[in-house]
């Protein structure tokens, strides 16, 4: 051992060991089989530039626990390198006076003209780059069994008007007409695109992203919750705490007719060897074609106290962005890549779909960010809109108590 | 109550005893059951079937994706390293933690001073703190001095929130061995040392073994500190579970998970199930008497 | 030491004296330090933090109790406090009489008695996440307990407390007993074996029953033990993070919060540190109120025996 030692040393003197060698240590939750071969392969990326992927992952909630460590790491005065975060956090974040600039990086990439505007503000604290986005996710998919339909003599709905009757028809034929997963955050999924569907567009972006207070309390709002009761009368009732997967494989296995979930859900569907157009069909939900609910997962980047930080920075942030990375890792994760000028040839038709949708919303004004996904507002809030959310749901609540609540809920700071 | 020499007879009491005892077992048995039974299963026979049906057919498989090549993060290396990570932190913080409890609970008891008692009471409040409260502050304090995000911050955080237990039980178990002794011993002219090393010590046996698989337990159980103060392959083996049994976007394999979940929980189960005789006697000496 | 020898013996005693006196104040310096600083050092760092308006990371800004009146303006804090009382009352007194059942029972010279207890001790080894995450796939109602029973005949059978918002908290309950009701017995039989035979066999002659003998006799002498126990049981409670975490999710929606649950949502999930400590301080300030009596009682009856 000390020999080993005392041979590094030498190379070290003699400036053999690269001082290019940059560590990386990245915070993530991706631990599932088809998340971590897409993370591997960015490691693979970032090792042949020479520098070291140390990897740092923490399951559990969708990031609960990651926040918790990340929050602790930079407190101890040792930031990781970089860390999986997204939304209005990353402002808060930049507000704090941690994050590092990525602005060279950007200004060589060209990112502003790669990105659209919706995406780069997002990314970027006071003008600033200080994160670098790795996918483009729709939540406002819902997931068909046709099957199921043509069984129950049943017309996909279009919009929520349509809604009941579509159910009522499924449901009295024997099917559950909602497969739905009983947690806060699917309760929410729902809701959000309840409310795209009902009040448009620009009705969401008023009420759930603005959070002004007359979108919040109108007849429109009440309308949302209305509907959105309506959809809890037609999922089954051991849906409480249901896994989000367990839900798709209900409308895969036939029991169920469709489902409100993002296009993570697209990853069942193929695992279980289902063929879209054929076995399963991605639409947009109900009134809601012509918008798109994105969902994007970035990485924030630390100031750091080594040298060489920067440059680990700039290449992991190179090799995301980059094409090869965007595709790769999109087809493993079933989102889109969120960069224009990757080849859409290896993906399949939902995902064209919704890169089409992404590039004509992003021109329509229909795009719109996800507050289901912590992409809207800040997580106080998002976290207060959601405990009246899923009260609603698991209540016999009335819509007007509920959107006093949520409208008193918009405030939380 | 000591043994009679006369075993009962059988009577109806005796079976109704019997029978209560046996339904008392299967209720405690069950989640066990559920796990090791699950572990060994096909994965689509388990989700078409339910979790109390033994196997039709026996596979060892999700045992050894477990601990070789599940996805625990990037590397998918299983549980193997992780296992060691635990036992090279929680071995130096038991041995350290029960070293100070018990010479905590020699002073307190045998050669208390002013304020030793309002010191002990003070202590105990120790062992109700959250310790979601103090993760904060306590990554600062770590990264004041110097040993964040290491094996030996995390050791450091583990005894710190041990020493009230273990000072607890040491103390509790002292108090009940006579004042003559010590006082012989003091007038013979031993002093600190020497009276604990010859008197004391020697009868701390069975207290020795009750805090030693209580902090052990404790400590390799524990997920949240582990979370917090260690990084990448310094992880213990609690944490690494978490991350292969919560994938969030991801086909779920249940029969790995509860495999995994039975090898994070061998070591504990070994040592209760082998030493819990110890256990009870331990206790039986006056570990937690008032 | 030789400094010591040379001088005279009257000196040496005095210097033996002070040494002696001091030497257990350095022995216990360290955890006076780890004391001061760990736990009440970090409980006024928390305090503090409770009166500020911190979100993401600490900021000290003074505001006064601002915090505490959002705390209890918030309906779901609220909840986790009902839920703290429910579950905390039922866990307590469950565990209690379950563990002082079962070591009567074992205490009846069983065969096989170290098996048994084995069987009853082992969930103490398992780690919440491990507990928690079995016991919600056994209480699912569709792949678990009540699927068996269904599948056995009886298909009207329903036991799908774990979805109910109104129920769920019981299912943390039902675990809760089951991971740690074991130690209670091993408490409660360590006591037991401890009661001298002498007194048993001289209320038999006098023609005391069984039942009496039990009340009036074994029950009293069992209190250290009721103490020890509700002590470490009422710790578990408070504590209770990993296992709701693991069982429920805090689900439906939040019916099964508890404050510590409720605490690391807000500080770490919803960049609320600010309110997060202040949730965290009046759950110090309940624990405070129920174990300091019984603690003050307890030093001070040990004192006298």
């Amino acid at each position: 051992m000390i020999k080993l030692k005392r041979v590094a040393v030498a190379l070290a003197a003699l400036g053999m060991i690269s001082a290019q060698a940059a560590e990386v240590e990245v915070l993530h939750w991706w631990t599932s089989g088809g998340e971590a071969k897409s993370a591997a392969e960015l490691k693979r990326m970032i090792e042949a530039k020479g520098d070291k992927w140390k990897d740092f992952a923490v399951a559990g909630g969708g990031g609960e626990n990651a926040m918790t460590v990340l929050k602790s790491r930079v407190v101890s005065g040792k930031a990781p390198t970089a860390a999986q975060v997204k939304g209005p956090s990353i402002q808060e974040w930049g507000a704090e006076g941690t994050l590092a600039s990525l602005d060279s990086v950007a200004k060589a990439g060209e990112w502003d003209k790669l990105l659209p505007g919706v995406v780069a503000n997002v990314m970027k604290y006071k003008g600033s780059y200080v994160a670098v986005p790795v996918n483009v996710h729709r939540v406002n998919w819902m997931w068909v069994n046709p099957e199921v339909f043509k069984k129950a003599g049943a017309d996909v709905p279009k919009t929520w008007a349509d809604f009941p009757a579509a159910a009522e028809k499924i449901q009295k034929a024997g099917f559950i007409a909602v497969a739905h997963g009983g947690q806060p955050w699917q309760d929410f999924t729902v809701f959000e695109s309840v409310v795209l569907g009902v009040g448009g567009a620009q009705f969401y972006n008023d009420a759930l992203v603005k959070l002004d207070q007359k979108a919040l309390t109108s007849p429109t709002m009440e309308k949302a919750f209305d509907t959105f009761r309506t959809v809890r009368k037609y999922i089954d009732k051991d849906a409480a705490n249901r896994d989000w997967n367990l839900a798709t494989a209900m409308v895969i296995n036939g029991k169920a007719a469709m489902q409100f979930m993002g296009d993570w859900a697209k990853g069942e569907f193929t695992a279980a060897g289902k063929v879209p157009g054929k076995d399963y069909l991605c639409l947009a939900a109900p009134g809601t074609d012509k918008s798109f609910t994105f969902n994007i997962d970035s990485f924030i980047v630390f100031k750091q106290s080594a040298a060489d930080a920067a440059k680990g920075q700039a290449d992991f942030a190179n090799a995301v962005m980059s094409p090869e990375f965007q595709e790769v890792f999109n087809l493993n994760k079933g989102s889109i890549p969120v960069r224009s000028g990757v080849s859409l040839a290896k993906f399949d038709d939902c995902a064209k779909l919704s890169a089409k949708d992404f590039a004509d919303t992003a021109k329509s004004g229909g795009l719109v960010p996800s507050i289901a996904h912590q992409m809207a507002v800040p997580a106080a809030t998002t976290g207060a809109i959601q405990d009246v959310v899923t009260s609603f749901f698991n209540s016999n609540e009335s819509s007007k108590d509920a959107v006093k609540k949520l409208a008193s809920a918009a405030k939380t700071k | 109550m000591a043994e009679h020499s006369v075993k009962p007879k059988m009577g109806f009491g005796r079976i109704a005893l019997y029978a209560f005892i046996t339904y008392c077992c299967l209720y405690y048995l069950l989640p066990l059951t559920v796990m090791l039974f699950n572990s060994i299963k096909d994965l689509n026979e388990l989700k078409s079937g339910n979790l109390l049906a033994f196997p039709h057919t026996v596979t060892f498989e999700p045992w050894v994706k477990a601990w070789n090549s599940a996805c625990t993060g990037v590397t998918c290396d299983g549980l193997k390293g992780y296992f060691w990570n635990s036992v090279s932190f929680v071995v130096p913080a038991v041995l350290i933690s029960a070293l100070i409890g018990a010479f905590n609970g020699y002073v307190l008891t045998m050669w208390r001073f002013r304020g030793s008692d309002a010191l002990f009471m003070a202590l105990m409040l120790g062992c109700f703190i959250p310790f979601q409260a103090i993760l904060l502050p306590m990554a600062q304090t770590l990264g004041v001095l110097g040993i964040a995000n290491s094996v030996a911050g995390l050791i450091f955080v583990h005894v710190v929130y041990g020493i009230a237990f273990t000072t607890l039980f040491f103390r509790n178990y002292y108090v009940t061995i006579p004042d003559e002794l010590v006082k012989a011993a003091r007038i013979d002219g031993a002093g600190f040392f020497t009276i604990f090393r010859r008197i004391v010590l020697p009868l701390s046996g069975p207290i020795i073994v009750v805090t030693v698989i209580w902090q052990f337990t404790q400590i390799w159980n524990d997920f949240l500190f582990g979370v917090v103060f260690s990084s990448g392959e310094r992880q213990p083996i609690t944490v690494a579970l978490n991350n292969l049994v919560n994938t969030s976007t991801g086909v779920k394999e249940y029969n790995v998970d509860m495999a995994a979940a039975v090898i994070a929980a061998l070591p504990t189960l070994f040592v209760y199930v082998v030493a819990g005789k110890y256990f009870v006697r331990g206790l039986t000496a006056g570990a937690v008497k008032g | 030491m030789s400094q010591v020898q040379s001088l005279s013996p009257a000196a040496r005693n005095k210097w033996l004296d002070v040494f002696e006196n001091v030497l257990p104040k350095i022995v216990m310096a360290p955890t006076f330090v780890i004391c001061v600083v760990f736990f009440y050092g970090f409980i006024i760092w928390t305090a503090v933090l409770s009166m500020t308006p911190s979100r993401l990371l600490p900021r000290y800004e003074f505001i006064g109790l601002e915090q505490y009146i959002s705390l209890f303006d918030n309906d779901r804090w609220w909840l986790a406090l009902k839920n703290l009382a429910a579950f905390g009352g039922l866990f307590i007194f469950a565990c209690l009489a379950m563990g002082l059942l079962l070591a009567i029972l074992l205490d009846q010279r069983i065969r096989a008695e170290g098996f048994i207890r084995s069987i009853f001790l082992y969930p103490l080894a398992l780690s919440f996440i491990v507990t928690g995450t079995a016991w919600k796939w056994i209480l699912d109602p569709s792949i678990g307990f009540q699927k068996v029973i269904n599948d056995l005949g009886w298909t009207s059978f329903s036991f799908d407390w774990i979805k109910d918002p109104e129920m769920a908290i019981y299912t943390v309950v039902i675990a809760g007993i089951w991971q740690s009701s074991g130690f209670v017995m091993a408490l409660f039989l360590a006591g037991l074996r401890g009661i001298d035979d002498g007194i048993i066999k001289a209320a038999k002659i006098d023609g005391a029953s069984m039942p009496t003998i039990y009340r009036r006799i074994i029950l009293p002498s069992l209190r250290p033990v009721f103490f020890s126990s509700f002590m470490i049981l009422a710790h578990i409670a408070i504590k209770s993070f990993d296992l709701v975490m693991a069982l429920t999710g805090g689900g439906p929606g939040y019916s099964s919060d508890l404050p510590a649950t409720f605490m690391y949502t807000f500080a770490f999930t919803r960049n609320q540190i600010g309110m997060g400590a202040a949730s965290a301080i009046v759950m110090l300030m309940i624990v405070v109120s129920v174990i300091v009596p019984f603690m003050y009682s307890e030093l001070r009856s040990s004192k006298r025996g």
